[in-house]
């Protein structure tokens, strides 16, 4: 017998479907990717923390679940919504089903959905909480969505970050010596990083600049994370310490961070950006690349100080994707250079990183 | 960077593996650069085609594709620069062979699009393999070996398992696999026997693998991007335009997805390729669906196998199923614009530069020619035999293959079917790649075959798909189990399955099962086709229907019609109605209509998101359509009406079935498409008018068949009613024959009537005609070049007719207005007349053959040549415009001063086992026109055009049967005065003989000495070949059959026809020179 759950909207709108994960209820900010592939890597993608993941590609678990391309320690997103999940994988890297593997992570999640319908609902009336339920009624639930606090309110990347420092080796003889804040880390950033003679230390959030410039690092990474980068007041001002250091490289939240130590503001996009297919122009090249985006905010570049400029923009909506410095060795990029998932295009964004680090005259430990 | 001009180059007729996607391609980019303001001028000798309108380009040449021909019209009107990746194969091929006999040089032509480097490194094996190396892309390894012990070197070097790939030979024969060192010996010598040059490629063996395609993209500033990835159902070793294609793949993760996509993006940036391009992967599959050597933990190993550096067949489906549209953004770059300065014409926010999102699955299936070619070679493999394709969307895979198969149109096969010997278990289904290996796969799957068996045994379907299929079965058996409640049917809606499955399974009537829908609120939604996944508010109107929440496709206010499309491309079914469709579409929108377009194919200009006003890429067929126009019709009172006489049979068969449905039809009614079709109601109709017919019967046994043949004698013309393209049609000589021949003509018929006719050998006339009720408007009438007997659809058709007296075009037109007035026919009808030779003083004697209620095949080229917008009239007609309120005159159009030559082309190389002699059953696959201003410049042309003209001073084959040596004996003598050297069979070389003219006899006994006739085609003696057969069921024509496939697979003209190869031996006597010029030019505008 199957179980039924419902999906929930705050604007009242009710989807029946199939319970696929753990019993119970998932509540949060309704969001939706479009990539069409990399479904476990989205799910373990801290920057997901809080919120209910849609996805827009109908089949999903086709290829099963493989913990080497798990991008962090645990499913991040509270609940998952998909229009059909597999119920038999075939990869020859598979190790379960999808089902299996949100039942065995206690994560509430539903299928048979018309997520296109949904999805639609996001674009027109923006992002939205709502919840995923199997027990409930839905004008119980409904009652239920419409008493939650917002998604805004809540400082997500203190429930993702770690909580101690650690290292996270380069295979054989470190280069450089990077220092990674972490606000919700994708391994992969180590990864790529870690190929590229990086010796990384990641530190949490909270982290005072003191510590993180005592260990003398060649380069600081700040990294993607969920939710507001309003709420992150502190650690703005801890990155303001950090800027003139060393090189810095901003990724996503951590672009937004390095935006404001600035002086730019950042705004709450309608429904984010989500995907895997958004195209961004460097401003100096010239050059589109396509890009892995997932965030839910964008800079406002407005009262950008003036030793700054926007580096790329996206050319579907005219926003910010990155900004440099004129004189200092920083760039932050609003999307996701370490890809998983998502188009590899920007990799040499990391080598570009590495440049910085290279070219710090007597700077390299 | 962009150029004040550019020449286009078309693809050239429909032949399998270059279709109607090209002129899909060829259309959106003459517009494309017209909007950049850069004068188009375009070339295509196929007058089928969208892009061959006056409208669609600055200059329109419906000329031969020849590098004389390209030059004169070079020289003419000195184009800037010359787009070539849009023509396929042919575009690139004539671009190369016009830059090395320098004419682009010479006339400074610059070339867009790919760069000559690009296309050579991409179609030379060597250069393809040092590209890849210099990447570090892994290339498939392979050796050309001479002997056995360098392949068996070959094979130490890239070890076993290989395939030997003999050169040179016929559809792969003395090749194959070799697992062992013995297999390799053994397989290694029959293929160097069979080589006739000796030689063998040795290739690593990937059967078995993932077959994988990326359509990628890139502007002349460097940027990539990819539209669409494709998998293949079939794994490798089917052609990919063979193959069950999938999109996006579906068992790829995101690290195998994003490593071929890289690769595919550094192979179109190495190559420098400013446009589209296609590139194919082969990848490794699970290790217990096929075992490789490597670490499952490593990336996943994979090979580039081809790359096509321009527009392809791929990039059309994948437009159709991204709505990406691939050629316009192509053509855009080629005139200087980068991805991010050309707008998105889908979403009208964003730019070209993105990659589509999909939020369904895609499924495409192959047309083959099967159903008409029953003693074809069906097994498929490297050389592609589709003729055409399907598409269907849905949310889910099951549901998009139920709904292709349903969209194939093959005897209204569905995944239910079975081949009667499956169903006794003793009997092994194969499930090696044929054109039923899909029914074979769920066949084994139904009788409960494990799911790893079955995918060893395919050689290597994925188990992914096999799940999907056991899906479907497990539905059949609930279908067959539970009673049938809202719950169970809604689920099987979800999964594909249609009312008449649903029916056939739960034991009801498909209209009780949709009665059931309704009462239960079970109905379609359409969802919109966006590229964007709903990101983005889209404009297009494109759409599919599946079974859930939320329904995109809201009916608009305002009067509107459904044109029934014609599905895939198939013999006797062309791009003509496709063409037709499309005008039909337009016509509407002028008159001030909503069009709503109904198909299935993805190649075609028909379901481009902007032809019509809505899209929906459904299949054409009772259920669907009926669904559309409820949707459509909204809250409205009155339905849509739908127009079914462009579609061809596809949408003339869907008449009753909405008549029946009370749906409202515009233009012929569904009673005039009966009178016409039913035998006997035809029959009284024009003994009604006076209008006399050969005398015959519709038949169903054997016994009224032979009675009837008696009483009107025979020859007679035996053909099943209802079915298009002459399908089972032939002159039957004797009663030996009608008892061979009838049970094939009964079985195609269907449970409908065969009809038996007098077959009244004299010249062949056709004419279209547009009626609005009142009047009626005869825009030409064309001849045939073969005499009764051959197939319109391959007959050479000349406009105007050359040989009719003023007399019997005055009967013609009679007939005509009283047949289509006393029909009520509404819009257009064809019919085809045979006029009989008389005596001095004697009344023209002219005989109706076949009445079609509908559009015919010829109306692209009759509209093109004579001006008179048919379409458009017929639509504005069955509008209640009319002719004259259109401002046109009744009767005869006056003739033009122009002779305009329709020729069939045929696709006989890839159809291996089929017969290529012409008869009553249709066998071309596409048609070539060739227009001048005498009637020897046309036929040039023609004959030019569709590979038929005859080389001065060459060797001839001829193989004459004893009816045909009469109308032979001038021929050869012209051949003799014009320098030819004769080759004869024995009884036909000892006729040449008898007339004084040498020739060399050769022995029809291919067991025999050599050489033999099969022996003087292969090794190069011949350049041409006569060979007329006695009939379809005599030893002749078994006989001739080696002769016409050597003929066939050699490429060399090969003549079944004593009347075109008459023309043929015309057109090189009198060497006609020839004009080049404009369309526009030749109708004196």
């Amino acid at each position: 017998m199957t179980e039924e759950a419902l999906l929930v909207l705050a604007d009242g709108s009710v989807f029946a479907g199939r319970a696929i994960g753990a019993p119970g209820r998932a509540d949060g900010e309704v969001v939706f990717n479009t990539s069409m592939t990399g479904y476990q890597e989205m799910l373990t993608d801290p920057s997901y923390a809080g919120q209910l993941l849609t996805l827009t590609y109908p089949m999903i678990g086709n290829y099963g679940v493989d913990a080497k391309v798990e991008e962090s320690g645990r499913i991040q997103p509270t609940g998952l919504i998909v229009r059909e999940a597999a119920a038999f994988a075939s990869h020859l890297r598979s190790a379960g089903l999808l089902e299996e593997y949100l039942k065995a992570r206690g994560v509430v999640a539903i299928d048979q959905v018309d997520t296109r319908a949904v999805t639609r609902r996001i674009r027109r009336h923006g992002v939205m909480l709502g919840t995923i339920t199997t027990d409930e009624t839905a004008a119980q639930a409904l009652a239920r969505v419409q008493a939650m606090p917002g998604y805004d309110d809540t400082n997500w990347v203190d429930t993702v970050t770690t909580d101690s420092a650690y290292e996270w080796d380069a295979p054989g003889e470190p280069r450089y010596r990077v220092a990674l804040l972490d606000g919700g880390v994708k391994r992969n950033i180590m990864r790529s990083l870690a190929a590229r003679g990086c010796a990384v230390r990641v530190f949490p959030s909270h982290v005072h600049a003191g510590e993180l410039l005592a260990l003398k690092p060649d380069g600081i990474v700040l990294s993607p994370g969920p939710g507001d980068p309003r709420l992150l007041n502190a650690v703005v001002e801890e990155t303001r310490a950090l800027i003139g250091k060393a090189p810095i490289l901003g990724i996503c939240l951590g672009h937004q961070v390095a935006a404001q130590a600035l002086g730019a503001g950042t705004f709450k996009l309608p429904f984010g950006h989500r995907g895997g297919n958004h195209p961004v122009k460097d401003m100096v090249t010239g050059q589109v690349t396509i890009t892995a985006q997932n965030h839910g905010y964008a800079v406002d570049a407005d009262h950008l100080d003036a030793s700054a400029y926007v580096s790329h923009i996206n050319l579907n909506d005219r926003t910010v994707e990155g900004i440099a410095m004129r004189n200092e060795p920083l760039m932050t990029i609003q999307y996701h250079s370490e890809a998983c998932p998502g188009p590899l295009d920007n990799t040499e964004i990391f080598d570009r990183f590495i440049a910085m680090m290279a070219a710090v005259p007597g700077g390299v430990s | 960077m962009k150029p004040a001009s550019v020449l286009i180059i078309g693809s050239g007729p429909i032949v399998i593996g270059q279709a109607a996607e090209f002129d899909y391609a060829g259309t959106q980019a003459c517009k494309a650069v017209r909007e950049e303001g850069v004068r188009s001028i375009l070339v295509n000798s196929n007058p089928a085609t969208i892009m061959t309108d006056l409208e669609v380009a600055d200059a329109v040449y419906v000329e031969p594709l020849t590098v004389p021909v390209l030059e004169r019209i070079i020289a003419k009107e000195r184009p800037e620069a010359l787009l070539p990746t849009l023509g396929g194969q042919t575009g690139l091929n004539l671009a190369v062979a016009l830059h090395n006999a320098g004419v682009l040089e010479k006339y400074n032509v610059r070339l867009l699009g790919t760069p000559l480097e690009g296309i050579r490194r991409a179609e030379d094996r060597e250069l393809f393999r040092d590209m890849l190396a210099k990447l570090g892309e892994p290339v498939l390894e392979s050796e050309i070996c001479h002997t056995i012990d360098e392949c068996v070197a070959a094979a130490e070097k890239i070890g076993l398992p290989v395939v030997i790939r003999p050169a040179y030979t016929l559809g792969g024969t003395g090749g194959g696999m070799a697992f062992t060192w013995e297999q390799l010996r053994a397989t290694a010598e029959s293929g160097l026997e069979a080589s006739p040059i000796t030689q063998v490629l040795v290739e690593k063996n990937l059967l078995g693998w993932k077959e994988v395609e990326y359509e990628v993209m890139r502007d002349g500033a460097g940027n990539c991007i990819t539209i669409c990835n494709m998998e293949n159902l079939d794994p490798m070793g089917v052609h990919t335009g063979d193959s069950i294609v999938v999109a996006p793949s579906q068992t790829l993760s995101d690290k195998d997805y994003q490593m071929l996509r890289s690769s595919a993006l550094r192979i179109i940036s190495e190559l420098g390729i400013e446009g589209g391009c296609n590139v194919q992967f082969s990848l490794a599959p699970r290790k217990d669906v096929c075992d490789w050597k490597g670490d499952p933990d490593d990336p996943l190993p994979y090979h580039v196998i081809e790359v096509n550096p321009r527009v392809s067949r791929s990039s059309a489906l994948a437009s159709k199923a991204t709505g990406y549209p691939i050629a316009r953004v192509a053509a855009k770059i080629a005139c200087g614009k980068t991805l991010d300065e050309i707008p998105n014409a889908v979403t009208r926010k964003t730019t070209a530069a993105f990659e589509p999102a999909l939020d369904y699955c895609v499924v495409k299936i192959p047309r083959w020619p099967f159903d008409k070619f029953a003693l074809g070679d069906r097994r498929l493999g490297t050389q592609m035999k589709a003729t055409g394709e399907v598409m269907a969307i849905d949310r889910g895979f099951e549901a998009a293959l139920n709904k292709a198969v349903r969209s194939l149109e093959v005897g209204g096969r569905s995944l239910l079917w079975e081949r009667p010997e499956w169903r006794n278990p003793e009997h092994e289904i194969p499930l090696v790649a044929t054109d039923e290996r899909l029914w074979g796969l769920i066949a084994e799957l139904r009788r409960g075959t494990p799911m790893l068996e079955v995918a060893h045994r395919s050689n290597g379907v994925d188990p992914w798909f096999l799940e999907r299929l056991l899906n479907i079965v497990n539905m059949e058996r609930r279908l067959l189990n539970e009673p049938l409640h809202p719950e169970l049917l809604r689920d099987a809606k979800r999964l594909g399955f249609s009312d008449e499955m649903v029916g056939q399974l739960a034991d009801r009537l498909p209209e009780q099962i949709r009665a059931f829908r309704h009462e239960n609120g079970i109905r379609p939604v359409y969802k919109m086709v966006d590229t964007c996944a709903a990101e983005f508010d889209a404009a297009t109107p494109y759409f599919y229907s599946t079974y859930e929440q939320e329904n995109e496709a809201i009916a608009e206010p305002g009067r509107g019609a459904v044109v029934v499309g014609s599905g895939p491309i198939r013999i006797g079914q062309g791009i003509e109605f496709d063409y037709a469709s499309v005008h039909a579409a337009w016509a509407l929108q002028d008159a001030g209509l909503r069009s709503i377009m109904v198909n299935s194919n993805p190649e075609t200009v028909s379901t481009d998101f902007d032809t019509s006003d809505r899209l929906y890429f459904e299949p054409l067929d009772e259920e669907a359509v009926r669904d559309i126009i409820e949707n459509e019709q909204g809250a409205e009172a009155e339905p849509p009406a739908s127009i079914v006489q462009f579609g061809g049979q596809t949408a003339i068969n869907l008449a009753e079935p909405l008549r029946r449905a009370g749906l409202p039809i515009i233009g012929s009614s569904a009673e005039a498409i009966d009178t016409a079709e039913d035998r006997r109601l035809f029959e009284r109709f024009l003994q009604d008018l006076g209008i006399p017919q050969p005398p015959g019967a519709a038949i169903f046994t054997l016994d009224e068949a032979l009675k009837t043949a008696q009483t009107i004698g025979y020859p007679v013309l035996v053909r099943p009613s209802y079915v298009l393209g002459g399908r089972a049609m032939e002159v039957v000589q004797n009663a030996t024959e009608m008892v061979g021949f009838l049970a094939l003509a009964t079985e195609a018929a269907q449970g409908k009537p065969v009809l038996i006719d007098k077959f009244l050998e004299g010249r062949e006339v056709e004419v279209d005609a547009i009626c609005d009720g009142h009047q009626v408007l005869i825009p030409g009438i064309m001849e045939h070049i073969e005499r009764a007997g051959v197939h319109s659809g391959d007959s050479m058709a000349v406009y105007p007719p050359m040989h009719l007296k003023d007399d019997e075009k005055e009967v013609l037109r009679d007939y005509t207005e009283r047949i289509v007035l006393g029909l009520g026919a509404v819009g257009l009808t064809n019919i085809q007349y045979v006029v009989l030779p008389r005596e001095a003083g004697d009344a023209p004697r002219v005989f109706v053959l076949e009445v079609n209620p509908r559009a015919s095949r010829t109306v692209p080229f009759l509209s093109k040549v004579t001006g008179v917008p048919m379409v458009q009239l017929a639509v504005g007609a069955m509008l209640g415009r009319t002719l004259k309120d259109a401002g046109f005159p009744s009767g005869l159009w006056p003739e033009r001063n122009l002779v305009a030559i329709k020729a069939p082309v045929f696709s006989m190389s890839k159809l291996v086992g089929v017969d290529t002699y012409l008869g009553p059953e249709m066998k071309s696959t596409g048609e070539v026109m060739g227009i001048d201003r005498t009637f020897e410049g046309a036929l040039t042309k023609a004959l030019m055009s569709s590979d038929l003209a005859l080389k001065p001073n060459a060797s001839i084959l001829l193989s004459i049967s004893d009816q045909t040596k009469a109308d032979a004996l001038p021929l050869i003598r012209k051949l003799a005065d014009a320098g030819y050297t004769m080759y004869g069979t024995e009884g036909t070389a000892a006729m040449i003989t008898a007339l004084g003219i040498p020739a060399k006899a050769v022995t029809k006994v291919l067991s025999g000495e050599h050489p033999t006739v099969v022996d003087v085609i292969q090794d190069g003696t011949v350049q041409c070949v006569i060979n007329t057969p006695e009939g379809r069921l005599t030893g002749s024509l078994r006989d001739g059959f080696h002769i016409r496939r050597a003929a066939a697979e050699k490429r060399i003209p090969c003549f079944t026809s004593m009347d075109t190869a008459g023309a043929a031996i015309d057109a090189l006597t009198h060497g006609a020179e020839f004009e080049v010029a404009t369309l526009r030019e030749y109708l004196g505008q």
